[in-house]
């Protein structure tokens, strides 16, 4: 177990002694942490696996994700359910450029662009309300053939919605996924990566949060041997709000990577990150990197990133690191979180105490530690699958951690 | 008739500069249907008391027997001593986060009871615990004390006192921090338990003020890690008029010479 708790980075980026002065005039920022967002994957070289972004990752086991380009797609089986009022249709990138949504972060997202023969739009009308959620299921058919997929849903202005993007099966899968979110919209945006042992998944989910609108997003990683998802969120105007909801059950082997990015490009807006991780068993790694970049111009915003991890056994590590670049003086406020460790011997005390036994506690905590996200997604068949899924992975824990056996004087 | 006993017990915790001996030889004997009080200073190692019969990982017992009706409760892990009839309500009760109330309480009881309760009396049940101490239900789909007041967390624990319904239970300063509304309630659920006749209480305080609501039969007062003195219900009155200074004065004399 490992643990990188950065400190903030405050960075002024003025030059001398100019004032941080309302009329400030925004200017493109080349991000340490970031390289630029582009469709062109000439601006995506390959990775070594030393570069700041990669290093987490191992990159072999992407199984060629980053040496496909011009490789054909696998069929992708992507199937949509949702209400009458929603259309999905096929459309190219350059229709997909027009839309205005952010372009790949990363080479992964850039190739899964460049290699999906289509992108799928999948469209909620401005104003609808919808009487059910949107269900957009891929299902892994295998390894044989990588398989790119490109999908953007657009939520109209002023629309509610509640978005459902779960994965199944066994696949090598990169996805480019973007969330356009209208003014004045409300948009609950579940991505549930079930995968079978053996998938690999690596990819973009980018939000663009409209005027005042409102995004509840929720990433759920509990299956595949490797997920990695950069999940960014950026603002298409002042008074958008996101709070990033995140949960990820790390068993032995498996290496779940989640990169946060949110980039405070509008005064007045809010973000709320919240991610919340348990490993068990040898080998078992998770990766969280929360990065929020506050703009000169993104005056009077609020932000606050925290990640738990929860390290059932030994052999588990947990990287896990938050960074905020503040390029304003002007914020309302800004902050994060991050603790990696074991069971909370003061819990399972006040627990065993009313009778219940250690590994019944221990259970027990952990569905609760779950629970306390998963619930605030407001989505009840998505939180009872989700509980469900986290029961099923404490049901194979492979052991207990043998430092923490002191709960029994005697 | 059950009978808790504790003899010459001595109880260390791990501190920078080694360990450090807290409880120095007590001994007290709590059968069912009794209400024992323990007063004494701040420091006095009361609470280690508790904590140590209920088996918390802090505490070493370094000599000595805590038995229950004969049986070694020290041999049994925490939940064992629970499920055998002891109960803890705690001074600073834990928060659980995402772990409701009523999740909670009905998995202690499956495990106390050894098997789950009949679901279409205990919501019942647990409404009407709850009502008792003037708790909205509400609180039943809160999670466990998160939130809570002081209040409220005491009064939790009370809930958990008459749901479980231990042999013997041990309140750990339950009075402190209460108003004197929420001292009232908490010591009515605590007359509840033994007026059932066969349960037995021992009450930890620092105050005599909870005691004018419960009467003990016995009353003893704790100094430095050991029962300085033992009485009736007269003790606790001499102490409100006297406070601790006599004890903790010889207990300095003593340690002096």
């Amino acid at each position: 177990m490992s643990v990188d708790t950065r400190t903030p980075v405050a960075n002024a980026g003025l030059p001398g002694d100019v004032p941080n002065v309302a009329e400030a005039v925004e200017t493109t920022i080349a991000s340490h942490l970031h390289p630029v967002a582009s469709y062109d994957l000439a601006d995506h070289p390959r990775p070594k696996g030393l570069e700041e972004v990669w290093r987490f990752t191992p990159l072999k086991r992407l199984r060629g994700l980053l040496d496909a380009e011009g490789v054909t797609s696998g069929e992708l089986d992507l199937d949509v359910q949702a209400p009458a009022t929603v259309t999905t249709s096929r459309i190219s990138t350059a229709d997909v450029r027009a839309l205005g949504g952010p372009a790949p972060v990363d080479r992964i997202a850039a190739l899964a662009v460049a290699n999906a023969p289509y992108a799928t739009l999948v469209d909620i009308p401005a104003e609808a309300e919808l009487d059910g959620p949107v269900v957009i299921t891929v299902n892994g058919r295998g390894l044989e053939s990588p398989v790119f997929g490109h999908l953007v849903v657009r939520v109209g202005a002023f629309a509610q919605a509640t978005v459902v993007l779960e994965h199944l099966g066994s696949t090598t899968y990169a996805s480019s996924v973007s969330v356009l979110v209208g003014d004045g919209a409300t948009v609950t945006f579940a991505g549930l990566q079930l995968w079978a042992d053996d998938a690999v998944h690596a990819g973009q989910v980018a939000l663009k949060v409209g005027r005042d609108a409102h995004v509840r997003s929720l990433s759920a990683t509990l299956g595949g041997d490797l997920v990695r998802l950069v999940e960014t969120a950026e603002y298409a105007g002042p008074g958008g709000t996101v709070e990033q909801l995140g949960v990820y059950f790390a068993d032995a082997g498996q290496h779940l990577e989640n990169r946060l990015f949110v980039d405070h490009n509008a005064p007045h807006t809010t973000s709320n990150v919240d991610y919340r991780g348990a490993l068990q068993g040898q080998g078992a790694h998770s990766v969280w990197v929360g990065d929020v970049l506050i703009r000169k111009i993104a005056e009077g915003i609020t932000t606050y990133e925290s990640n738990r991890n929860l390290v059932l056994t030994d052999g588990c590590r947990a990287d896990s690191v938050p960074n905020l670049e503040i390029e304003t003086g002007e914020i309302e406020g800004a902050g994060h979180a991050s603790t990696t460790g074991r069971f909370d011997d003061e819990q399972l005390f006040y627990l065993r105490s009313r009778g219940i036994d250690e590994s019944e506690a221990r259970r027990l905590v952990v569905h609760g530690f779950f629970a306390d996200i998963i619930r605030r997604i407001g989505v009840p068949s998505i939180e009872q699958r989700l509980l469900a899924a986290v029961e099923a992975e404490l049901a194979v824990t492979v052991g207990l951690p043998s430092s923490d056996d002191a709960g029994d004087p005697a | 008739m059950s009978t808790l006993e504790i003899r010459d017990l001595h109880v260390s915790v791990n501190t920078e500069s080694g360990p450090k001996e807290i409880l120095k030889g007590v001994d007290l004997t709590i059968r069912s249907g009794e209400v024992h009080a323990i007063m004494g200073p701040n420091g006095s190692g009361k609470s280690t008391l508790a904590y140590s019969i209920a088996g918390h990982p802090k505490y070493a017992v370094t000599s000595g027997t805590v038995t229950l009706d004969g049986q070694d409760i020290l041999s049994l892990s925490v939940d064992e001593r629970a499920r055998a009839g002891l109960f803890l309500a705690m001074q600073y009760p834990v928060e659980v986060p995402g772990v409701s109330v009523a999740n909670f309480l009905r998995t202690a009881k499956t495990a106390v009871d050894g098997e789950a309760p009949k679901l279409r009396t205990w919501v019942k049940e647990v409404n009407a615990a709850m009502d008792r101490v003037q708790m909205d239900p509400e609180f039943a789909n809160r999670s466990v004390n998160e939130g809570f007041s002081g209040g409220e967390k005491k009064r939790h624990e009370i809930v958990q006192l008459e749901l479980l319904n231990p042999h013997f239970a041990i309140l750990d300063e339950t009075d402190s921090g209460l108003d004197i509304d929420a001292l009232r309630i908490v010591s009515e659920g605590v007359n509840r338990f033994s007026a059932q006749g066969d349960r037995g209480v021992l009450l930890i305080t620092h105050y005599t003020r909870i005691l004018r609501y419960i009467k003990p039969d016995f009353v003893h007062v704790f100094v430095a890690g050991r029962v300085a003195e033992q009485g009736g219900q007269e003790l606790a009155e001499r102490l409100e008029a006297e406070g601790y200074d006599r004890y903790v004065r010889a207990a300095a004399g003593a340690a002096a010479e």
